[in-house]
């Protein structure tokens, strides 16, 4: 399966074409087979040639999540096709491409599987019932005697068969089946086993093409220098001296800083250190670790605005038997994806083109449009394989792009732009800070009666979608605490409380964030079920089936919580020094319940993550070995970011710089995972992000649990364990 | 003028002599399969063997490697047990470290044919996976240490 950036693959119509385009009621299936080439509009999902190939468009950003493989797979599935002869495109950005889930073409919101799933299983049965069709009229038997099978179809009775390469051309000139039967699951000849990934290969030959692998003919190389203060401005800079280095060819201030173009990148590092750039102290110059803790915190004592307000939270809490009242600080963290930004762009008068590893083709093609002055349609973008996602190459990722269309349309030439991982960890968005309290009531029987949460952060949306701040309130930031009901898109709010109040104060500081896998789920997630689990143990009560007892009808949480708790053994006596904790969150249509074990060195504060056991439940599982490595992978990230990860901020901007000061989980801290999958035939969900979320909760529950202190802090650094266990 | 040897091959190439080796193979000889994660040696992306043992080319100056043989992941033959065993146990996922997480596997497998836990978590604590595909670096290495021993070589 060798994908291919052309665009030249869609201009050749020999077989049958079936399309799927995004309409504002949902989606249509389509014949396209029979556009003209001049006329052609590249909504083509699949096509079969007579060589009997099955080429499927993907329509996303392959990061690692695998959809080069499972979105074919539903295609091939439905469509019968020998998934040796399948083939893959990488799609352009172009409208009929967009995510129906999203309304654009993005691969963001764990969306790809779910967003596609429908769509292509339909276009994909279409097909077999076209190739079928084609098969009776040729043979002039009756549709009802041939059957499809593994890229051919057969009649039986009179032992004839014919490949869809034959048969595409005559399905091509019939009318598409108005409603194609879709397969049972015990017919999936594909779905549900696990097949090998289609990418995985060339990544390990070393072949693979990241952003930064690109190459374009006469290509130069470009490095911005980037305020190292938020706000700062350049006060002076000594362009000559840069552009003196070998090899530098401009200088070129750009919306981000100024950009030094050379010949090599080793002369474009050279130039931006000639430079000798002199910053003004920007707009928060005394900013650092405290000061942005304290403005969270201290917002929660200004007013904000009432997201929702439900029956008489003061009066249910003046009325409690009970009453807990916590307050939690969750830091910023950084993505630090492995490839570092990147991207190439080369703006020529009539066209412009962009080489990016993005999770984001709308939005790139518009701020590349926007940049260029030319038309959307003029511009073309080339979706490479990212190294790694994370949130950070999505809608509000246009940095990057910015970068690379500035510095192209000021030399004139294909221009690639890297960033350092200095760059990429100062410069760029962050998992947003949070600070926040609640306030709960408990009656004499251990209910919860009141529920009044306050969250402090900044705004999510203010850099891709202000639109989507309204009245004060950034519904993305309280994912996980509360969602409009409305939205499709969002997670779910399990509990219900007879009173519930949920109020938010947007912070004016200058960190720019944006979603890092799960968007805000992981931050309100820890906070939400570790005050639970305050809860549980106030009310005296076992945490899971305090739990329990909220859930009500809420089966498919209720399920992967008894299944986690049956498989980690919960309720069984655990060693001293040594905690278990549980929690549970729902995402993006997945439901998801961890056990976390740890052990606790009183002495030093260190904390051992031993064990997560996960139960997941993401209704039908089209590949499921990538679904359980995604489960691996955001525990794994969710243990890091609890135990490990947090910028420093000084002087008004990032301190930290690379991995010697921003550290991640490494090998020897990775706990033993095993993940359960919940058979289920529900609604399907998403998985690329839900694996994140209960990891931190989970943990900081097993460290209670062992140490009897609470921790309302990440990360759990040594020094942090240490003050809540002298604290106790 | 610099002289290179990698993979099998002589090249003179037209650099100075204090730029990475890294960026040497990447940009110049268009051997992009050791990547760049963060320039200081610390995440292990950029990982090649130089005269057979692990090192990091993001932190040495190409002037440095003349004269050594380099082999990269291209250079790494298909049918290495390393790059098998990734694929068999379907290793990867974004897949932008794994080359030089791969080296590094190879060259703690040429010192050591079966290392015991300790080596190994010594040897994997050295690099960085940002995606979390560390349960199936381990079992990808207990793989290539099996098919090794199969085939005995």
């Amino acid at each position: 399966m060798n994908p291919t950036i052309s665009r030249r693959s869609f201009l050749k119509i020999t077989g049958l074409t079936i399309g799927v385009s995004l309409t504002p009621f949902g989606y249509n299936v389509m014949n396209s087979s029979a556009q003209k080439e001049g006329a052609f509009k590249p909504n083509a999902w699949f096509e079969i040639t007579p060589d009997n190939l099955v080429t499927v468009t993907v329509p996303g950003s392959e990061m690692g999540q695998g959809i080069r493989t499972a979105l074919p797979m539903m295609v091939a599935d439905e469509l019968e096709a020998d998934w040796k002869k399948v083939r893959i495109l990488q799609a352009p950005a172009a409208d009929p491409f967009k995510n129906p889930l999203m309304g654009a073409q993005v691969t963001v919101a764990s969306a790809a599987t779910r967003g596609f799933y429908e769509p292509l299983r339909k276009a994909g049965a279409a097909g077999r019932v076209m190739l079928v069709k084609a098969a009776a009229q040729t043979w002039k038997v009756p549709e009802e005697e041939c059957t499809a099978f593994n890229g051919t179809v057969k009649h039986k009775k009179s032992n004839r068969s014919l490949t869809y390469g034959k048969l595409c051309q005559k399905a091509a000139t019939l009318e598409l089946p108005k409603d194609p039967p879709l397969k049972q699951e015990s017919e999936f000849r594909y779905m549900g086993k696990s097949m090998p990934r289609v990418d995985i290969p060339e990544k390990v030959a070393g072949k693979a093409v990241f952003g930064l692998d690109v190459n374009v003919p006469d290509m130069l190389y470009a490095v911005l220098a980037r305020p190292p203060a938020y706000g700062a401005k350049p006060l002076s800079f000594d362009q000559n001296a840069a552009e003196k280095i070998k090899g530098v060819r401009k200088v070129a201030p750009s919306p981000n800083g100024i950009a030094v173009c050379a010949e090599s990148l080793d002369a474009a590092w050279k130039g931006r250190e000639a430079l000798q750039v002199k910053w003004d102290r920007g707009s928060h110059p005394d900013m650092n670790n405290d000061f942005v803790e304290k403005n969270l915190i201290e917002s929660l004592d200004k007013p904000g605005a009432v997201a929702t307000n439900v029956g008489d939270v003061k009066k249910a809490l003046g009325e409690a038997a009970k009453k807990l009242e916590a307050t939690y600080y969750v830091p910023a963290v950084a993505h630090t994806t492995m490839e570092p930004m990147n991207c190439t762009a080369h703006v020529q008068n009539d066209r412009c083109d962009v080489w990016v590893p993005t999770q984001a083709q709308t939005g790139t093609q518009m701020v590349a449009s926007q940049l260029s002055g030319l038309p959307p349609a003029k511009v073309h973008v080339h979706t490479t394989l990212l190294g790694c996602g994370l949130g950070r190459r999505g809608s509000q990722g246009r940095d990057y792009v910015i970068d690379a269309v500035a510095a192209s349309k000021a030399v004139g030439k294909p221009v690639k732009v890297v960033w350092s991982r200095e760059e990429d960890i100062k410069n760029g968005f962050l998992r947003a800070a949070y600070g926040q309290r609640i306030s709960a009531g408990l009656d004499t029987q251990g209910q919860v009666t009141a529920w009044s949460h306050k969250v402090a952060c900044t705004s999510i949306s203010k850099f891709a979608n202000p639109a989507a701040i309204k009245n004060g309130i950034d519904i993305y930031c309280l994912w996980g605490i509360y969602d409009l009901p409305t939205n499709p898109q969002l997670s779910h709010t399990v509990y219900e409380f007879p009173n519930f109040y949920v109020e938010q104060v947007l912070s004016d500081l200058p960190i720019p964030v944006c979603p890092w896998r799960s968007v805000t789920n992981a931050q309100n997630a820890f906070v939400v079920e570790s005050f639970m689990d305050e809860l549980a143990h106030a009310a005296g009560k076992d945490p899971l089936e305090f739990r329990m007892h909220l859930l009500g009808n809420r089966m498919r949480v209720r399920r992967v919580l008894q299944t986690v708790a049956e498989k980690a053994g919960w309720g069984k006596p655990v060693p001293k020094g040594k905690g278990r904790g549980i929690a549970q969150h729902s995402c993006f249509g997945g439901f998801l319940a961890y056990v976390a074990d740890v052990s606790v060195n009183e002495k030093d504060g260190t904390i051992k993550v031993d064990r997560i056991v996960a139960a997941v439940d993401i209704g039908p599982v089209v590949n499921p070995n990538p679904v359980l490595a995604q489960v691996e992978g955001g525990i794994i990230e969710g243990v890091s970011t609890t135990l490990k990860e947090q910028v420093e901020f000084a002087n008004g901007g990032v301190k930290s710089a690379n991995f010697d000061d921003y550290k991640i989980l490494r090998m020897s801290e990775i706990p033993e995972i095993e993940i359960h999958l919940v058979k289920s035939n529900e609604k399907i969900g998403g998985i690329g992000e839900p694996g994140v979320p209960p990891t931190a909760p989970a943990i900081a529950n097993a460290v209670f649990n062992a140490t009897g202190a609470r921790i309302r802090r990440l990360p759990l650094t040594p020094e942090i364990v240490l003050a809540a266990i002298r604290s106790k | 003028m610099i002289s290179l040897n990698v993979n099998g091959k002589s090249y003179k190439i037209d650099v100075s002599d204090d730029v990475p080796l890294l960026w040497v193979l990447r940009d110049y000889l268009k051997l992009t399969g050791a990547k760049f994660g963060c320039g200081i040696g610390e995440c292990g992306a950029c990982t090649v063997h130089i005269n057979g043992k692990a090192e990091r080319s993001c932190t040495i100056p190409v002037g440095k490697a003349q004269g050594k043989k380099i082999t990269t992941i291209e250079g790494l033959p298909e049918n290495h047990p390393v790059k098998r065993a990734w694929i068999e146990e379907q290793v990867v996922q974004c897949g932008y470290c794994q080359p030089g997480i791969m080296m590094q596997v190879a060259s703690l497998l040429s010192e050591s044919r079966n290392p015991n836990p300790e080596k190994i978590i010594g040897a994997m604590d050295d690099v960085i996976c940002r995606c979390g595909t560390h349960p199936r670096i381990k079992k990808g290495i207990r793989k290539a240490v099996q098919l090794m021993r199969k085939e005995g070589n």
